[in-house]
């Protein structure tokens, strides 16, 4: 275990390393910020000195060094745009974009299973079939439409939700949080239900053809046999037949409802670290680009061996050991 | 099928939303604004968001009005006291919002502190570098020397916020952003600053100026575009900056709105290559390269220009919110050349004058265009595409975001591109746009097709050290007319800048674009 | 618990993506084929034929499309910037043209921008799924056939790979090759394909762990007709799985690629491009923009998803009835 462990952080550093390595090239390859932030009425001296004050002109494999040694004493630069350090900027919207990726997962597991047991367990029924259709429909609309929809519905027509941003919020353990306040929650609801929407429907899928598989497995029928009650049938061997897969999907879903949480932060005007992103991309602020996307790899290293540990305890014919030898 | 239903209901609505916003309480004014504030330092970076909260907090020697022409700020008055010296009187009695007095100290300091930020990437020093000596004449009075003749000072200093030494003295940039330091004169002090989210603002009840309608100002940020629209219908905000133009007409439509619109310093326009021999994306029609730069010669940038139908632009592509142009600065702007005229649509006249110029079956081109960056960008690049088609230059369209577009085109790999461009003045936008590039002397900085023309250039430096604003204004337009006769660039049309509001609210609209919650009234 | 393994199967079991090809290749096979029953099996369910028979009008409208349409929405010559905007059933400005579904802000006629955006929504979407597909199932299958090094390797890969939002890396391709529909497949491909490397992988772990994979090892088959004989078509179902919902998916993705401004060229719109456009316009009363390329989406995403749904009932090796 304390083996597979110590590798496994091994391959992690050379996964950073070779992620903010790809990052800075690519974002190097597009361009600079000063290209777009420079004042129109600047001449090219201005134009230099800018580049110059932002330590661009030196090479690429100089400035990367420079960042490597910095990020190495825990500083990941600062942001060209904000003026602050770029972790510091991240971690400051980091809260937000969790409590929104959490609250979806949760949405998309707390509807999702039931939904997908009822139509596991009851293919052929109206519901089973109804629910089906629904998770097809959950995959065909792009979150963007949907967004739009619910706030043209629920804000602007209905007027029973906020259209935007994310309301007041509370400490809980020194982190703000929007949940604890009824406001805070109705700012929640949609951009959560927004995001939830794809992973409810795969979750809806998994679970479904997982409990179908299961109910076919013998030793399911053998259960049944032994006169098992449906509860303990369904409670013990067909949740477990189906947790692998949903683990597995809802782990790497997570690091992505993260990563994809941009375009409903854009949406929704919700100040996540996605919304971040997408607008360091557009100025080219490179520090914060980096750091966001070394935190996120850095998430789904930790997601990915949770989901490895969590596979070892639910099916113990996968070792660790094994997979990784 | 409940989403199908949804989808019903929502377009319902969609063909019709009457419906009356909350009303909101008293004396508090929130206003959405479209774009994101990064940092409360008023000289760390020269973004719009950023200036237009600063405009609350802090003021400047010289103002803009609502036509983007200059007007006493701090400065009750300013000369030019020699040919390089301009001299300001400052206001008596102006107060910082911790209660101490503005002094010529505090000017000084402001106009020396842009150039220690060093990590900028839009630096304030190009107002400042002109400057080369700064003096002290007495409490209220500073004199601002330059190398040679430079009649944009004053406009220069429009630029530069004037901070309290007291307070700003040793404060770091990034500290501002806690609200260390951001102490100004402007009628509103500082609250809150939640980055990405919102800044929040009280009134300075000490400000001498007109006492603005509202005790508490929150400024949110919704970039997007459907969002803000949202949240004014929803009566979450009470005003929002750039309406969409596709919202502009149902807005106007609907009782419990109403839009406050005027013409913009943004002109848009295109820059042709008329430097090399071989042009990007400039082809024959079936894609060999042409054996000389087309747009070398007047009559086809002429041709280009004909081929355009800026009124159907305007109209079916900007839903009115703009005006077809003929300068490179808007009507209002210094050094508008009222007698120019844009140029009428006559494809035959186009096709003609292809032919004299030895292409009477036209060619292909490229045309380049952002597709973030302008008020329908790519829309208009696609109208522009056909109409250009239609005279026998087969049109292709290319749209990249602002970030590609901007490097590609400082890397002169376009032959025909869009850009857009405000200006404080038509030789300052002469200067960047269409003098000879001149790296040296910072001109044709943005002069991406390299038009050159060594009379014009002559014209912009006298205009720039002409410190007399009359006669300045007249060699400005004699410049701008021979640009724009040679058709240097390919001016579209000046755009037009909205905001939307609760019919209960008025707004002075603004040439300079810039979004102020003191000058929003209640009716 | 586990308290039995699931038995030991018949080294060749028939659900295989490979049966349904060698089966439509080969014509009359002798006793009841696997494809028999596959075409029986599906055909129980109506809702999953209908789905099938929507696809087979799809995609002769994305076929056909130049056929089909009225205008040549590419060609902006055809185009005239006056009738944007115009309702459905309006006349063009020259009184020759009815737009059925009305016109976009560029005066382009919704129906034929609909059957051509079909063309490259669909193209986009199977295109990057199947390459996605490949790669990641021959990748997955690797990883957990030989494990070890190779394992590690592909694994970590797939790693980098989904720690990448889609979006940066579209947007790092498209500022390095510029716009345009292979670069947007490359990038569809870039996001895709470690989803099918890990879920191959995961369920091929627990595959390569059973009794049948041992008994073909001890036959001493190659090792190439283990992995793909017996191994892959065990991995199937969860694969068909996630490749229905990715090229959904590959589609959706490119639309919003598009809504956040890095998709497909704008003068060549796809369906997600074409709603994305009509956004700008669905507050304001101009529904049909984005409504009507928004339904054809649906329809288009709704009916893949139906056959893909049956398709797995009816090839999954356990759930024979």
């Amino acid at each position: 275990m304390l083996v597979y462990l110590i590798r496994r952080a091994t391959q992690s550093v050379v996964v950073l390393l070779v992620m903010s390595l790809l990052v800075f090239v690519g974002v190097y390859a597009i361009g600079n910020p000063v290209d777009i932030l420079i004042n129109p009425n600047a001449d090219q001296a201005d134009i230099e000195r800018a580049i110059k004050g932002l330590g661009l002109d030196k090479p690429l494999w100089e400035q990367y060094l420079v960042f490597l040694q910095q990020a190495l004493a825990g500083d990941l630069g600062k942001s060209f745009v904000f003026n602050v350090p770029a972790l510091q900027l991240i971690l400051e919207r980091m809260p937000a974009t969790l409590e929104l990726a959490v609250t979806a997962m949760l949405i998309a597991i707390v509807f999702g299973i039931p939904l997908g047991l009822w139509a596991g367990l009851k293919p052929d029924s109206v519901a089973g079939k109804t629910i089906m259709t629904g998770s097809i429909l959950g995959f065909s609309l792009p979150t963007f439409w949907v967004g739009l929809m619910l706030i043209m519905v629920f804000s602007v027509d209905l007027g029973w939700l906020p259209s935007s941003g994310r309301g007041p919020t509370r400490e809980l353990l020194g982190i703000p949080v929007s949940f604890l306040s009824w406001e805070g929650i109705k700012h929640l609801i949609m951009p959560a239900t927004n995001l939830a929407l794809f992973n409810l429907a795969l979750v809806i899928r998994l679970t479904r053809a997982g409990t179908r598989e299961a109910l076919m497995q013998d030793y399911v029928k053998f259960a049944r046999a032994k006169g098992l009650s449906d509860a303990r049938v369904i409670g013990v061997h067909v949740l477990k037949n189906i947790s692998i897969p949903i683990v597995t999907v809802t782990g790497l879903q997570f690091g992505t409802l993260i990563a994809f949480a941009i375009v409903t932060e854009t949406i929704f005007a919700w100040p996540g670290m996605g919304k971040l992103l997408i607008d360091s991309i557009h100025v080219l602020d490179r520090p914060v680009i980096v750091a966001y996307l070394l935190i996120i790899v850095t998430f789904f290293i930790v997601i990915n061996l949770l989901v490895d540990l969590a596979y070892s305890l639910l099916d113990p014919r996968v070792r660790l050991a094994d997979a990784k030898a | 099928m409940r989403s199908l239903a949804t989808l019903a209901a929502a377009l319902a609505f969609a063909l019709d939303f009457a419906l009356a916003p909350p009303a909101a309480t008293a004396a508090d004014l929130r206003i959405a604004l479209a774009a994101d504030v990064t940092s409360m330092d008023p000289h760390f970076v020269n973004l719009q968001p950023n200036n237009l909260v600063a405009w609350h907090v802090f003021d400047a020697l010289t103002r803009l009005d609502d036509n983007a022409r200059l007007v006493p700020g701090l400065a009750e008055s300013w000369k030019a006291v020699d040919a390089t010296t301009w001299e300001f009187k400052l206001k008596r009695g102006v107060k910082f919002h911790d209660g101490s007095e503005l002094t010529a100290e505090d000017v000084v300091y402001s106009l020396d502190r842009p150039t220690t930020i060093v990590n900028s990437p839009g630096s304030f020093v190009p107002f400042t570098r002109p400057i080369v000596a700064k003096q002290i004449v007495d409490r209220y009075t500073v004199r601002l020397k330059t190398a040679g003749p430079y009649a944009m000072v004053p406009y220069d200093v429009n630029s530069v916020f004037i901070l309290s030494k007291r307070a700003a003295a040793g404060v770091r940039p990034e500290e501002f952003n806690q609200g260390k330091g951001v102490i100004g004169t402007g009628p509103y002090y500082f609250v809150a600053f939640k980055r990405g989210d919102r800044v929040e603002l009280a009134r300075h009840d000490q400000y001498a100026g007109p006492r603005p309608a509202w005790d508490k100002v929150t400024l949110r940020i919704i970039t997007n575009d459907p969002a803000r629209i949202a949240a004014l219908l929803a009566g979450d905000v009470d005003a929002i900056e750039q309406v969409p133009t596709a919202d502009l007409a149902k807005l106007r439509g609907n009782a419990g709105f109403q839009v406050a619109q005027k013409v913009s310093w943004r002109t848009i326009f295109l820059h042709l290559d008329q430097f090399r021999d071989r042009v990007p994306g400039i082809t024959d029609k079936s894609g060999r390269p042409l054996d000389r730069n087309p747009f070398k010669d007047a009559r086809v940038r002429k041709a280009v220009s004909l081929a355009i139908n800026r009124p159907a632009i305007v109209e079916r592509v900007m839903e009115g919110a703009a005006v077809p142009a003929s300068n490179l600065v808007a009507p209002t702007v210094f050094g508008h050349a009222a007698a120019l005229k844009p140029e009428p649509f006559d494809a035959d006249g186009a096709k003609k004058l292809l032919a004299e110029a030895g292409f009477p079956n036209g060619f292909s081109a490229v045309l380049n265009a952002p597709n973030n960056r302008y008020v329908n960008d790519e829309r208009i690049a696609q109208a522009l595409a056909q109409m250009l088609t239609r005279v026998g230059i087969t049109t292709r369209v290319e749209t990249s975001p602002a970030n590609v577009y901007f490097v590609k085109a400082r890397n002169q790999e376009f032959g025909l591109a869009m850009l857009g461009w405000g200006s404080f003045s038509g030789d300052l936008a002469l200067r960047s746009l269409v003098a000879t590039f001149d790296a040296e002397r910072g001109f044709g900085t943005w002069n991406w097709g390299r038009y050159s023309n060594a009379r014009l250039d002559g014209l912009v430096i006298q205009a720039l050290a002409t410190l007399d604003a009359g006669k300045r204004e007249a060699v400005a337009r004699e410049a701008m007319t021979m640009g724009m006769q040679d058709h240097a660039v390919i001016p579209l049309h000046h755009q037009m800048t909205s905001w939307a509001m609760r019919k209960a609210l008025a707004y002075t609209a603004r040439t300079d674009e810039l979004t102020l919650a003191y000058q929003f009234r209640a009716q | 618990m586990g308290e039995m393994d699931p038995p030991a199967r018949d080294p060749s079991p028939p659900g295989d993506a490979a049966v349904i090809a060698a089966a439509a290749a080969a014509p009359g096979a002798a006793e009841e084929t696997p494809l028999q029953r596959i075409v029986a099996d599906f055909a129980a369910s109506r809702i999953a034929l209908a789905g099938l028979a929507l696809i087979a009008v799809i995609l002769a409208a994305a076929l056909f499309a130049p056929l089909l349409s009225p205008q040549n929405p590419y060609d902006l010559a055809q185009l005239d910037v006056m009738d944007s905007r115009l309702a459905p059933g309006a006349q063009s400005a020259d009184g020759k043209f009815t737009y059925w579904l009305g016109t976009d802000d560029q005066g382009r006629d919704m129906l034929s921008a609909i059957f051509y955006g079909l063309r490259i929504s669909i193209g986009v979407g199977v295109a990057s799924t199947l390459c996605a597909l490949a790669i990641g199932t021959m990748l997955g299958l690797l990883a957990a056939f030989f494990g070890g090094r190779a394992d590690s390797l592909i694994m970590r890969i797939a790693d980098i790979q989904l720690s990448f939002p889609a979006i940066l890396i579209a947007l790092i391709l498209l500022a390095v090759l510029g716009q345009g529909v292979d670069k947007i497949i490359v990038a569809l491909v870039a996001v895709q394909w470690a989803y099918y490397a890990r879920t191959v992988r995961s369920s091929a772990l627990v595959e390569r762990r059973k009794e049948y994979i041992d008994a073909a090892a001890c036959l001493a088959l190659p090792t190439r007709r283990i992995v793909f004989r017996h191994l892959l078509p065990n991995c199937l179902p969860p694969l068909i799985v996630v490749a229905t919902v990715q090229v959904a998916a590959a589609i959706t993705l490119e639309a919003t690629l598009s809504f956040l401004g890095l998709g497909l060229p704008i003068t060549e719109p796809s369906l997600g491009l074409l709603i994305s456009n009509g956004f700008t316009y669905l507050l304001s009363g101009k529904y049909w923009i984005s409504f009507f390329p928004g339904i054809a989406l649906l329809v288009t995403i709704v009916s893949i998803n139906l056959v893909g749904d049956q398709l797995r009932d009816v090839l999954n090796p356990r759930l024979q009835r």
